[in-house]
């Protein structure tokens, strides 16, 4: 049977303001549960950068855990800290949103720090946040010193498309693991960690972390994200390093 | 006289209502999980196939999340497929559907994100997964709400099987797990090495073109 235009039209229109109210609907009702999912996954990924944080199953705890253990704070690009934005509101950390920040020229930037607190409230580890370009899409990461600054305790990796079961492996721990230990700088120059080509490497130096097979490109972007955000903090690193031998002397 | 009238009035309400589970019905979901299987037969949505197939647990919820959005489709298209105009019914499916997708998309992000990380862009893209909108233009246009659900639990768990299967293989020899349980070293084997090529698409379709195989040997389909 055909139809008339004016039906077809009015048709499309009205079948669109169901499916796009739908569709709004959704959204606005989800929003709050996924704004809190995300929450909890940034905390989750700055905790599981320094400790093991699979025994914890229930999010309350963690937020708990995270609220009692992490100090925050954001320096610039000097390693300055900044507290108040133009306005003067203040900046909190975990509210810096680095995907957002990565747009913006690095001296614009904001570059959030977390201090990992230990029982008498010294710092244990500094985890830093950084964002940048994989295989498919961005990637993004928190990488934790220990207190000498030089140390990896840690790292926790994401992504938004890397292929499952290849470049995706660079959220898993097992590969997560491997960073466990190098050192970012050789005397005092900052040389980064870097992942080589290929699995399974032997007589790796403490700047080299073994591969994924498979997916060497997302190794890459692993590499330059580490690279350019150890950068954008040393001379934070360098302030705090300075800070210590002063306080030592 | 009267009676009469009654009993014909009797014999035609009983007639047009058929059993829930009849024969015919049942044949609609039989049919897709093997003799007109979408994925192995029909030779649709390979490229999730492919794609999804590396570990079990994101293509568990890759199954239930396609056959969800099948059998909503067709239960949606089949409810107003009387009142869809014929030139622009196809953009009225993929307007359905892509709703659908969307629907699921943002309830993974809000209630399994972990999940919502792991597929990724690969939900959004049931949209382009040709099994859905074939049953659609194919079924759901022509036939009633209830053998529509039928169709789409039918092609739904038709195609989750397949990449089940296909799920379970890749994982158990690309990675050495088994919804990342370590099988090999829970029955004694250390250092079970793991096949590169399964982890790769290539392995899906190497999986996949085995259970072809098997499968058409066994129903002797041959394709003309």
């Amino acid at each position: 049977m055909q139809r008339s235009n004016t039906y077809i039209l009015l048709f499309s229109m009205v079948l669109t303001i169901i499916l796009g109210g739908l569709l709004s609907m959704a959204s606005v009702m989800l929003k709050p549960a996924q704004e809190k999912q995300i929450e909890l996954d940034t905390k989750k990924k700055i905790l599981g950068a320094v400790m093991d944080i699979s025994s914890i199953k229930k999010p309350e705890e963690l937020l708990a855990l995270y609220d009692q253990k992490v100090k925050s704070e954001v320096v610039d690009i000097n390693g300055d800290l900044v507290t108040a934005d133009e306005k003067g509101n203040p900046i909190v950390a975990e509210k810096v949103n680095i995907q957002k920040n990565y747009r913006f020229a690095p001296e614009d930037r904001l570059f959030p720090v977390y201090k990992f607190t230990g029982e008498s409230g010294t710092v244990e580890a500094y985890i830093f946040p950084m964002f940048g370009a994989g295989l498919w899409d961005w990637i993004s990461g928190y990488i934790a010193l220990e207190d000498d600054l030089n140390t990896i305790k840690g790292v926790a990796f994401d992504h938004k498309s890397e292929t499952p079961g290849l470049g995706a492996r660079i959220t898993t721990s097992e590969v997560q693991q491997r960073f466990v230990g190098k050192k970012i700088y050789e005397g005092n120059e900052l040389v980064s960690v870097a992942m080589v080509k290929g699995e399974g490497n032997q007589g790796l130096t403490e700047h080299q972390v073994d591969g994924m097979s498979g997916a060497t490109l997302t190794g890459k972007g692993v590499n330059s994200m580490l690279q350019t955000y150890l950068g954008y903090y040393e001379p934070y690193l360098q302030q705090k390093k300075s800070g210590e031998t002063v306080a030592l002397n | 006289m009267s009676t009469e009238v009654a009993e014909t009035e009797v014999k035609q309400e009983k007639k047009p209502s058929e059993a829930l589970l009849s024969k015919r019905r049942k044949k609609i979901i039989s049919d897709p999980l093997n003799d007109d299987n979408p994925v192995t037969v029909q030779v649709l949505g390979i490229c999730s196939a492919l794609a999804i197939t590396i570990k079990m647990e994101p293509t568990l919820t890759m199954s239930i999340a396609v056959t969800a959005v099948i059998v909503f489709s067709n239960l949606i298209i089949s409810s107003i497929r009387n009142l869809i105009p014929g030139r622009v019914r196809i953009i009225v499916q993929l307007a359905v559907i892509a709703t659908l997708v969307t629907l699921v998309s943002e309830v993974l992000k809000a209630y399994y994100f972990d999940m919502y990380k792991v597929l990724g862009a690969f939900v959004g893209l049931i949209i382009t997964n040709c099994i859905v909108m074939g049953r659609l233009e194919a079924y759901a246009m022509a036939n009633k709400p209830y053998d529509s659900i039928l169709d789409g639990l039918g092609s739904g768990f038709g195609y989750s099987w397949i990449i089940l299967v296909v799920a379970f293989f890749r994982e158990l020899f690309g990675s050495g797990s088994i919804f990342d349980f370590k099988v090999f070293e829970a029955v004694g084997i250390q250092n079970f090495p793991t096949n590169g090529l399964m982890v790769d698409s290539i392995g899906a379709f190497m999986v996949l073109g085995i259970l072809i195989w098997v499968q058409r040997t066994k129903t002797g389909y041959v394709e003309h």
